[in-house]
Formats: C-alpha cells, sequence, structure tokens
C-alpha cells in the first residue's frame, strides 16, 4: 500500500531542498574570499527582522474572525512579554506561557 | 571547558526540548495515521529536520506526489532558512570538521538562539553552536520518533503545548529589542510579514515577505549602517 520507492525519493528531494537552502549563503560567500559590504550589512540587520517574521509566522493559523478569536493566544503573548519584560528569564517567560496557553485551549476556550 | 559549554548550550535548549517533542510527536502522529511505520519518521527527522518541511511532507508521501511538486513546495515552505545563513557567515567561520552539520541542522530555533546568545568567557562558542545543534537535533529525533511508536495513543492532551515556539521567538523578540536603540528591523519584520499574510494567505506569504523586507532593509541601509557602527563604538545615537 506503500509505494516505498517513490516515498524514498520523495524524502531524499526533501532533504536536498533543505540542505540546499541551509548551505546555500555559505556556498555562495565561503571563508576567506571577501564579501560584498552589503552582503555583511544583511547579515547584520537581518536577525531583527527575521524574528519578526518567525513571531508573525507562529500566528499565520490563527483566525482572528472566529472562535476563539485569538484571545487564547493574545492572552499568553501577552503573558510572555510581560514576565519577560519583568523577570529577563528565558525559561520562566517560556514555561509559563506554555502552560497558561495549555489550560486556555483545554479547558477554557474548548 | 567543553562540559561548560555543553552545559550552556543545553540550559539554552530547555525551552526548544518542550517544544520540538510536542512538535515532532505530532508529526509522527500524522505520519503513522497514513500507514508509516517510526523508521520513516526517523528517517525524516534525521536527515530533512525541518517542523513545518516535515509536515507537508506526510501529504506529498500520503498522496503520491510528483517529485517537481514536492521539490517546488519545499522550497517554498521553507525559503525562509535561505536568510538564516549570511547572519551567520562570521559566527560559524573557523568551525573547521563541525561546520557542515551546523549548516544542515540550522533551524528556526537554532538560528534564534545562536543570533541572540551572549557567551561568557570560557564558553567555546563554535563548540556551543554545534552542541546546540546535536542537542536540538536529538529532541527532534526522539519527539518524531516517540509520535509515530505510539500513534495516538499519547499519555497526555499535549493540545497547545507547541506554544512553546511562539512563546521562545516572542522571549527573543524582546530580548534584541532591549539589546540596540534600533529597531527598525524589527519592525519593518513584523509589520511586512502582518501585511504579506493578509495579502497573500497563509500558504504563500513567506517569500513575498523575504523579498519586500531584503528590498526594504537595502533601501534603507543609509541610516541603519550608519547605528550599527555608532552601537558598535559605544556612541549613542540621538534620534
Amino acid at each position: 500500500m506503500i509505494d516505498v520507492k517513490h516515498s524514498l525519493i520523495l524524502v531524499a528531494v526533501m532533504a536536498a531542498i533543505m540542505a540546499f537552502l541551509r548551505f546555500s549563503p555559505f556556498i555562495a560567500f565561503p571563508e576567506g574570499r571577501k564579501r560584498p559590504k552589503v552582503v555583511t550589512y544583511l547579515g547584520s540587520v537581518l536577525p531583527y527582522a527575521v524574528i519578526g517574521m518567525l513571531v508573525v509566522y507562529c500566528f499565520k493559523g490563527v483566525s482572528v474572525f472566529s472562535y476563539p478569536w485569538g484571545i487564547p493566544e493574545l492572552l499568553a503573548s501577552l503573558l510572555v512579554l510581560g514576565l519577560h519584560v519583568w523577570r529577563r528569564n528565558t525559561l520562566i517567560s517560556v514555561f509559563s506561557g506554555v502552560a497558561f496557553y495549555m489550560v486556555l485551549v483545554q479547558l477554557v476556550f474548548k | 571547558m567543553t562540559k561548560r559549554t555543553l552545559k550552556r548550550a543545553f540550559k539554552d535548549s530547555l525551552p526548544i526540548l518542550a517544544g520540538y517533542l510536542a512538535l515532532g510527536m505530532g508529526f509522527g502522529v500524522m505520519l503513522q495515521s497514513k500507514g508509516y511505520s517510526f523508521w520513516w519518521a526517523i528517517l525524516m527527522s534525521c536527515t530533512m529536520f525541518a517542523g513545518s518541511g516535515q509536515y507537508a511532507g506526510v501529504d506529498f508521501l500520503a498522496s503520491g506526489a510528483s517529485i517537481l511538486t514536492t521539490a517546488v513546495m519545499t522550497f517554498i515552505i521553507n525559503a525562509r532558512h535561505f536568510f538564516y545563513g549570511f547572519s551567520l557567515l562570521d559566527k560559524y567561520k573557523g568551525a573547521g570538521i563541525l561546520k557542515p552539520y551546523m549548516i544542515f541542522g540550522l533551524t528556526d530555533e537554532t538560528y534564534s538562539i545562536v543570533c541572540s546568545a551572549k557567551l561568557e568567557d570560557g564558553i567555546n562558542p563554535k563548540k556551543y553552536y554545534f552542541f546546540l545543534t546535536a542537542l536540538n537535533h536529538c529532541y527532534w529525533i526522539t519527539g518524531c520518533t516517540l509520535g509515530a511508536v505510539l500513534g495516538e495513543f499519547l499519555p497526555f492532551d499535549s493540545k497547545g503545548i507547541d506554544f512553546a515556539m511562539t512563546a521562545l521567538f516572542i522571549v527573543i523578540m524582546v530580548e534584541q529589542w532591549m539589546s540596540t536603540k534600533e529597531h527598525l528591523p524589527a519592525l519593518l519584520g513584523v509589520a511586512t510579514t502582518v501585511v504579506c499574510l493578509i495579502i497573500f494567505g497563509a500558504d504563500m506569504f513567506i517569500i513575498p515577505s523575504m523579498v519586500l523586507i531584503a528590498t526594504e532593509l537595502l533601501l534603507f541601509r543609509k541610516k541603519l549602517d550608519k547605528t550599527s557602527k555608532a552601537d558598535e563604538s559605544g556612541v549613542g545615537g540621538n534620534d
């Protein structure tokens, strides 16, 4: 019922694409060779923009127009934000946020 | 020194441990529900090491998608990974024999920690990045395999535990925000992605976001380049 050969080929293709995406910047700009200043500049500002992008990426499946209107995500995110500004402890912020979010989606907004 | 480095990497990886076990198990459950044994979960988590990529991969496998469809869709879904290397060209420089594996295992989560970790003296940065990558990879393989073995008979209701990733990215964004006076790149990243998500929808917004963010950062280069130099030399900006 499973086409083993075709499935193996697909896994190999997906792994190759992943490796291509991850390796290409390092192959395009190898160690010891001068690289354009603009690449160094992008490398220095991208982390800030990319983390912003990843935060939004995490909310891509949230619908604000239907129940529960993104309320659990909003409340848990605010808790993480507040806790982290206050205590600056990553573990406390993350695990409190997760526990609170699990309570919200499992018990409150069923 | 190595032990201290490993300890620090383990401590920083704990939020990811929770998230990867949860997300990995979700993947494993999905995969076995399509008739694939846990060997496939091990194979995919070892060779791909990609959350959203593997979730989509289950659909490709189960539907017997063509090679071209699989290649193009995997590229689109994971294109954001293309950005990560640009910020790590210097950090990963000189990592030698460890470097290929560190690049191979560069996930969203590892990238975000590598970018923001402030390492004290006595910690070997290259080894720290390597340990972080390897630990995360172990968590991911464990999660994926457990999910495929246990299937629907999970011992507890894990719904919502994947919020660990969201929380981690929010924390890192707060840390970055507090570490610099220049908030334009972060604001551009959020605003551009929100606009693209609304316009292009949840399946197609990442590549337009990436292109726009890169373009905007290039347009603001004059302003931002100056600020980054001022930050480095310890001179505060006036604006």
